[in-house]
């Protein structure tokens, strides 16, 4: 791998990473805050490209950048409003199943409305193009936007939480509900607010991610499981350490996907010659971009055989 | 507690034994009552999925872990069976058909073993996250190794290998029902066995409060790691019979999707009954063969009624009939059925707008070459017209208004019921 390739690589692969992080920020949030995981939060970035699709035709993509994930918010808080609060009484794991069957809705109201194939979600005149060319390789546009916007959003994010009164009132409720809620704040709505929040940011997310990727269907599926590992890679419920396993996934699957060797490969480094017959063929021929696909999952059993809490995560269990 | 009021006879339970007996006659008699094709594929299937679902209930119902990649050990059951077979059929070793399941068996407790120590490591809703990464890695994985995997197309068999014994070949499906249906008895009636020994026990008190089983000197985790085995071993036989039945194991068997539905229908028969699972089976049959059939908005249908069942139900469907017969059972229930009437007859009127529409929107999306006109429930509808529409909005909207109302009513006189049951108690304890 030369120098330019790897830097296109590093750059892809920190814009895929800060998407992820877009995605696992609200998960974050909503879990530390709640303890709810949230199943269905894929979908919500799924339904934000979609309606960002739509409102695109009408006012436009700049627009859209607002009022899709406004929708989306409007959306989570709806759902934590009358569905997610009428099961916190049976705990977690009802919980857990609500937002589960959420995901199948969605999906399925998602192509009622789009339909089951992709639609034609392109990026506006603004971000199509190279941003720029190093050695001759491309880097578009959109990815840098994409950082940009994600960099913002964890901007906000920090100063919201650290620098307004609502952000104090929700890291206390993190950790005293009652406490908080004796001193005559209004717990359930701010629970309301951070799922609806988080619901946006995922929207969000979506209404970049769906031009510079694909709007279709699977796109739940592919990514939900994948923040599913950031987040317990990071450690549950921590937002610096769901930060650095989405950069580590992001660059990881990138670069796997660019990298042609195999064990055989390596074995041949030392004059080994692999043939047909050699046993354990079809795992030694396996390139590492075609392993690529498992590898976050490797990586999180890994992580949970050697660091059970997580990267940065402090809690067991 | 109230003492619970059914007869127990001593020193045999002939509830339990005629419960058992009606089972083992509603598995032999079912074909023989139901005699087309489709109606036997369907009793196979729900025979082997009684199991898996029964095996996945170890772990939701009886040890509270939530798991998002059952699948992965009934469908590895089920690659490790065919390729067994086929071994079998080309004379590498000889092993008679009637004993592949349990081969399905071992290889999902092999499975179980190796992935289980990672993934019992902790336990809710970590539980289920790392139960979803497994699941995808091993899907990932059978894509990568078309070798054992059998790629996109999957591995065939032919299951008639052996020489027929007292003229059994397993070749006609009417065979292979009974030889599910001898499996199917004997792990319920092992499973069932399996929630009265000191570890199902033990697993229901983990599910509880895990802290305290801590105190009194269990380990938890490997209270769950071994339930973890016996459900995949369980789930193993349950696949090994669908790669019998079906003779085709494609990669989709270990897909999330399959773990999605397998969780979806055991909860939705009620994962807090022994039986709920069955009952799931059952309904994951109809709604695989038939309800796909009928509407493509199926899954629409099925990811509603799980959510109302969630919020409302969290028992599932077992734990109304459980709670329907201690209503019987005091002699209430004729008070009740007014409401039910009521409930059902609104609930489906309202049932009936919602899906006209979902069907138009459907019908637009999909059909729009066959022209606007759709049949429904044996009415025309004009999917392009405003009157067709409306109609369905009006007939959603009176059956949704009048539902609130019985549902309300019902409400109150489901709760006068209930405070008599709870005096009639108190009363007879105090005789």
């Amino acid at each position: 791998m030369n120098l330019e390739s790897f830097t296109i690589a590093m750059l892809n692969g920190l814009s895929y990473g800060l998407l992820l992080f877009m995605l696992s920020s609200g998960l974050t949030l909503i879990f530390s805050m709640m303890g709810v995981l949230n199943f269905a939060h894929a979908s919500f970035y799924m339904v934000g490209a979609y309606i960002a699709y739509s409102t695109s035709q009408v006012i436009g993509f700049w627009w859209s950048l607002l009022v899709a994930p406004l929708l989306v918010f409007a959306m989570g808080a709806a759902f934590e409003r009358f569905c997610l609060r009428k099961v916190h009484k049976f705990g977690h794991v009802p919980e857990l199943l609500v937002t589960f069957g959420l995901s199948y809705l969605l999906l399925e109201l998602v192509q009622l409305v789009w339909g089951r194939s992709a639609v034609n979600y392109v990026l506006p005149e603004g971000l199509q193009g190279p941003l720029f060319t190093v050695f001759g390789t491309n880097f578009p546009k959109s990815r840098a936007f994409i950082m940009f916007i994600s960099l913002a959003m964890l901007a906000g994010i920090w100063l919201l939480l650290t620098r307004t009164r609502i952000g104090l009132v929700i890291q206390a409720a993190l950790t005293h509900p009652e406490t908080v809620e004796a001193l005559g704040h209004n717990v359930p709505r701010v629970f309301m607010l951070v799922f609806g929040g988080g619901a946006a940011l995922a929207g969000l997310a979506g209404v970049i991610g769906g031009n510079t990727f694909i709007t279709e269907p699977a796109m739940a599926g592919s990514v939900g499981a994948i923040i599913f590992v950031v987040v317990v890679v990071g450690g549950m419920g921590s937002l610096s350490g769901a930060f650095l396993a989405s950069l580590l996934i992001g660059l990881i699957q990138t670069f796997a996907v660019a990298l042609d060797q195999s064990l055989m490969s390596l074995l041949a480094h030392f004059n080994y010659r692999v043939t047909p017959e050699t046993f354990g063929y079809p795992l030694l021929k396996l390139t590492i971009s075609q392993v690529a696909p498992i590898l976050p999952f490797l990586f999180l059993v890994l992580i949970l055989i050697f660091r059970p809490k997580g990267l940065l995560g402090t809690r067991e269990g | 507690m109230a003492t619970t009021p059914y007869y127990q006879f001593k020193p045999y339970n002939v509830g339990r034994w005629l419960l058992w007996t009606l089972y083992a006659l509603l598995l032999i008699a079912a074909p023989l009552m139901f005699k087309s094709s489709l109606a036997l594929t369907m009793l196979s299937q729900a025979g082997y999925l009684v199991i898996i679902c029964l095996s996945y209930n170890i772990l939701l119902g009886q040890g509270g872990m939530l798991s998002f990649g059952h699948a992965v050990y009934a469908g590895l059951g089920s690659f490790l069976a065919v390729h067994a077979m086929n071994l079998a059929g080309k004379g590498t070793f000889y092993i008679p058909l009637s004993l592949i399941p349990l081969v399905g068996g071992l290889s999902g407790l092999f499975f179980a073993v190796l992935f289980g120590y990672v993934t019992t490591k902790k336990a809710g809703t970590t539980f289920a996250m790392i139960t979803l990464g497994v699941g995808e890695l091993v899907f990932a994985m059978s894509l990568m190794f078309p070798e054992f995997f059998g790629g996109e197309g999957g591995i065939t068999t032919n299951r008639a290998y052996g020489k027929p014994v007292f003229g059994i070949s397993f070749g006609p499906q009417i065979q292979v029902y009974y030889l599910i249906a001898v499996y199917c008895f004997i792990c319920t009636a092992a499973m069932f066995a399996f929630t009265r020994t000191p570890l199902g026990r033990i697993l229901n008190a983990v599910r509880d409060n895990p802290e305290r089983v801590e105190f009194i000197g269990y380990n938890t985790q490997r209270v769950r790691y071994y339930a973890f085995i016996i459900a995949g071993f369980f789930a193993g036989i349950g696949g090994g019979l669908a790669a019998i039945n079906s003779e085709i194991v494609t990669a989709e068997v270990v897909s999330g999707v399959r773990s999605g539905s397998l969780l979806l229908f055991t909860f939705l028969g009620g994962a807090t009954f022994f039986f709920g699972p069955i009952i799931g089976a059952g309904l994951l049959v109809v709604a695989l063969i038939l309800l796909s059939e009928l509407s493509m908005a199926w899954l629409l249908y099925v990811g509603l009624i799980f959510l109302f069942m969630v919020m409302y139900a969290p028992g599932g469907i077992a734990s109304l009939i459980m709670m329907n017969l201690r209503v019987a059972a005091f002699g209430k229930l004729r008070e009740l059925w007014v409401g039910y009437l009521g409930l059902a007859v609104t609930a489906f009127t309202a049932l009936t707008g919602a899906a006209a529409m979902v069907e138009m929107v459907y019908h637009l999306q999909l059909n729009a070459a066959l022209g606007p006109e759709l049949g429904f429930m044996g009415v025309r509808l004009n999917a392009t017209n405003l009157n067709s529409w409306l109609g369905a909005g009006f007939v959603l909207a009176t059956g949704l208004g009048l539902f609130e109302l019985t549902r309300r009513q019902f409400l109150t006189q489901w709760s006068e019921v209930q405070d008599d049951i709870e005096k009639e108690i108190k009363r007879r304890e105090l005789l």
